[in-house]
């Protein structure tokens, strides 16, 4: 055991680091921190990855990775995060990517796993529904074979971004007669399919960030389904498991405690800066403890895959607490600010600053927005019964 | 020990209720906070016409001669319709601070007309560098000839938009934080020499940036002691925290209720979520939350004109109580209703930011937990 980085390790790391100290525009530098990013702003940096073969870490080479350690990975991320790079939007990268190249056919690979890395087709997942959010398998979006097509009936909802998607996938139900899990299929469906109506939805903090998808006959041909009719729910599994992993968010919630000291200390408390009163600065250093403690958790799971075994329920724990961290991140940030938490940063035209110190704007929203968190991707009470009933065996 | 309403107040209430019921939906509320002028003149006269703007006000100045219960009953039911007009600031502070300091002349000329409906105040007390230090103060006021002379700048001044007067804390002696040197004064709101910039506030209010440049006061417009007036701001601000607290109690027993019935309508797998014990547990806490906020609401009311130091220390515990429970009830009431909670549709997520922006408003629970254990 041993918890420093060799030399081959440290000059990655430098690699890495002047490599987006070249290649990130300034104007991309901490974007998304405010909520504003465009698809053009993500794209952006999507694709200056892909150029240098760095997009997809996650990856096995064959289909485009980067062959990194697990080492090399966490390094990875820790400079992206410290860098303030435009996080890489999951839905292609690591959700229906690791999907396609686990269980897709080799046209489907073919046809689909370049323009993921390339950035030329923006996915979006199309799981939830109105009456199935943490009851996933009690989906009712139907599928009807029709010769060379399945025409597909229904709605999804909470589809975040599906306003830039090129696809969706989907979870359709193909067979009403047998156990909910049992008639499940796994769809790749072409936004620009003749039937497909999106609808904004708008969160707490003003930005349109998901949708309700509407299905209304549908034909999608049976070439897009990943692997066999009424299997999805395995392959939907096996995604959710894998969204969990990169849950945690390590890195970026170490960069945004250094952001919170620097707001905390540019704040002043009678003349003092508020990160260095006892009760700010206890908190701070709470977090840090947690998050710690998290990184470690993280750490011994990446090594236990790196031997072999597999992100099982544990990964949970990645997420409840990743999530919690994040929550709790943005609350102290909207407690330091103060009185310049009220200003609505969605309140200023383009062309005009808005009002209070800069690294308060659009905190409190920041804030709001971050109760997502415990809520997507599988609830943290549904995690909590994970690892009642998958761990504890309770 | 009596904790009922008289009958007066129990018609106060039932009144108020109902006019909000029928007049100020959440539709309303939506159209009202994202439109211009960001507030409704017609909910503000109706208000007047109720009696409510005059509530807490003297008999002799057009008021109803009600106190801090009236206060507490207005509000709470404001909170429970997340109304936007300006009251804590023009009654509660405007309306008090004349009431308890103002000169006879000042009483004439605005109690009445707060009462009616026809003036609307504002309290600018934050400052940029300030925080929740009411001395910590770098607008100052310098006495020349027959008038005073304002420069610096105050922040986040809640209902300024639509004020025609602003009830400005400043400097007139001493050093930055110290408690000598504080003055109070009634300043109009179109004086030359002020400026403003107007804002919306992410909990549906309108507030601005004010500055003040060589903006002359008349000496007559002093409110109370010159130099001394810290104890005068922080009856005030004790009064405004006990209103604050009744508001953010009506609010949180709508995120409450809200989600208690939710969850007995909402379903997945084959039950309503209210059915799992983990959530069953999470609402029982945010009910006690709840019912310990309304108990700490009454005792900040019924200790408004206690002594000094226990005035204090009523405000600051129930500050530190319904900043606490905001918080848990909150973002547990986001929690249960999964997405539908983070949905800027559902009234829920207004009521969430509400109970959030009052933490911050006046002092926060660190704040107040501070200035509680100072007391002794
Ligand atoms: C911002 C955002 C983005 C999203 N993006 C996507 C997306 O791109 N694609 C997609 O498919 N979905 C997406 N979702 C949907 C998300 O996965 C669901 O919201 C989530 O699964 C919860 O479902 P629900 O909203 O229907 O809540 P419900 O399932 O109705 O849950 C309501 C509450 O009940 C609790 N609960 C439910 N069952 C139990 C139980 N057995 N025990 C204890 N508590 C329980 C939940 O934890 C929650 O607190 C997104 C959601 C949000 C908020």
């Amino acid at each position: 055991m041993d918890l420093t980085f060799s030399r081959e390790e440290e000059a990655f790391r430098e690699r890495v680091r002047s490599f987006i100290a070249e290649h990130l525009p300034a104007r991309l530098k901490g974007r998304t921190r405010r909520d504003l990013a465009t698809k053009e702003d993500y794209l952006d940096w999507h694709r200056t990855l892909y150029r240098k073969g760095w997009v997809a870490p996650l990856w096995p080479k064959e289909y485009g990775g980067t062959d990194w350690s697990v080492t090399e990975r966490y390094i990875f991320n820790e400079e992206c995060a410290r860098a303030e790079t435009p996080p890489l939007i999951p839905f292609g990268l690591a959700m229906v990517g690791p999907v396609i190249y686990t269980f897709g056919n080799a046209a489907q690979k073919q046809k689909f796993l370049p323009r993921i890395l390339s950035g030329d087709d923006w996915w979006c997942q199309g799981y939830s529904e109105p009456g199935a959010g943490s009851d996933l398998a009690s989906l009712k979006t139907r599928a009807v074979r029709d010769g060379d097509h399945y025409v597909v009936n229904g709605q999804k909802t909470w589809t975040t971004l599906a306003q830039f998607a090129d696809w969706i996938f989907c979870l359709v139900r193909t067979d009403p007669s047998v156990k909910p899990q049992q008639g499940i299929t796994f769809l790749l469906v072409d936004m620009k399919t003749p039937g497909i109506t999106v609808k904004p939805i708008i969160v707490l903090d003003g930005v349109r960030e998901v949708n309700e998808v509407f299905f209304d006959d549908v034909m999608v041909p049976i070439e897009n389904r990943v692997g066999e009719e009424n299997q999805g729910w395995t392959y939907a599994k096996f995604l959710l498991v894998h969204e969990r992993s990169g849950i945690a968010g390590v890195a970026r919630s170490k960069k945004a405690i250094e952001r919170l000291r620097e707001i905390a200390a540019a704040e002043q408390v009678d003349g003092t800066p508020l990160i260095e009163t006892d009760e700010f600065a206890r908190k701070v250093a709470e977090v840090e403890i947690d998050l710690t403690a998290l990184e470690f958790t993280e750490l011994r799971t990446l090594a236990a895959e790196a031997r072999g075994g597999h992100a099982g329920p544990e990964s949970s724990i990645l997420k409840i607490k990743g999530t919690e961290i994040q929550q709790r991140i943005t609350e102290l940030t909207l407690e330091a600010v103060g009185y310049y938490a009220y200003p609505d940063a969605h309140g200023f035209g383009d062309n005009e600053y808005p009002v209070g110190p800069e690294d308060s704007v659009g905190t409190a929203g920041v804030y709001f927005n971050m109760r997502k968190a415990s809520i997507y991707g599988g609830s943290n009470e549904i995690q909590r019964n994970i690892i009642a009933k998958a761990v504890l065996g309770l | 020990m009596d904790f009922a309403y008289s009958e007066e107040q129990n018609l106060l209430r039932n009144s108020v209720v109902r006019l909000l019921a029928d007049n100020y939906s959440f539709e309303t509320f939506k159209k009202v906070s994202r439109g211009e002028p960001g507030w409704r003149p017609e909910s503000w006269k109706q208000f007047a016409e109720l009696g409510l703007l005059g509530a807490p006000l003297p008999e002799a100045y057009g008021g109803l001669g009600g106190g801090p219960v009236e206060t507490m009953v207005v509000m709470e039911a404001f909170g429970r319709a997340l109304v936007v007009e300006p009251y804590v600031p023009t009654v509660v502070v405007g309306g008090g601070i004349l009431q308890s300091a103002g000169s006879e002349a000042h009483k004439q000329e605005w109690l009445p007309k707060i009462a009616a409906g026809d003036a609307v105040l504002a309290f600018a007390f934050a400052e940029p560098q300030g925080r929740y230090n009411l001395a910590d103060l770098a607008v100052t006021a310098k006495k020349q000839g027959s008038a005073y002379v304002l420069n610096g700048q105050k922040s986040v001044v809640i209902g300024a938009p639509f004020a025609h007067a602003l009830i400005v804390t400043a400097r007139t002696a001493g050093a930055r934080r110290e408690e000598k040197g504080l003055s109070v004064f009634l300043v109009n709101r179109r004086a030359r020499g002020i400026s403003t910039r107007d804002f919306p506030t992410v909990d549906g209010l309108r507030a601005s940036e004010i500055t003040f440049e060589n903006v002359e006061v008349p000496a007559d417009n002093l409110v109370g002691t010159p130099d001394d007036a810290l104890p005068l701001i922080e009856q005030i601000v004790d009064e405004a925290i006990a209103a604050h607290c009744a508001e953010a109690l009506g609010a949180m027993r709508m995120l409450q209720e809200s989600t208690v019935e939710f969850s007995k309508t909402r379903k997945q797998f084959g039950v309503p979520i209210g059915k799992f014990q983990a959530l069953q547990h999470r609402m029982v806490d945010m009910f006690m939350q709840v019912e310990q906020s309304a108990s700490m609401t009454l005792m900040v009311t019924l200790k408004l004109g206690d002594s000094e130091s226990a005035r204090k220390k009523a405000a600051s515990a129930a500050k530190v109580q319904i900043g606490k429970a905001a918080r848990f009830v909150g973002q547990n009431a986001v929690q249960i209703h999964g997405g539908m909670g983070m949905t800027d549709e559902l009234a829920l997520g207004h009521y969430f930011k509400r109970v959030t922006m009052i933490d911050t408003l006046y002092g926060n629970v660190d704040h107040h937990l501070k200035r509680y254990a100072s007391l002794g």
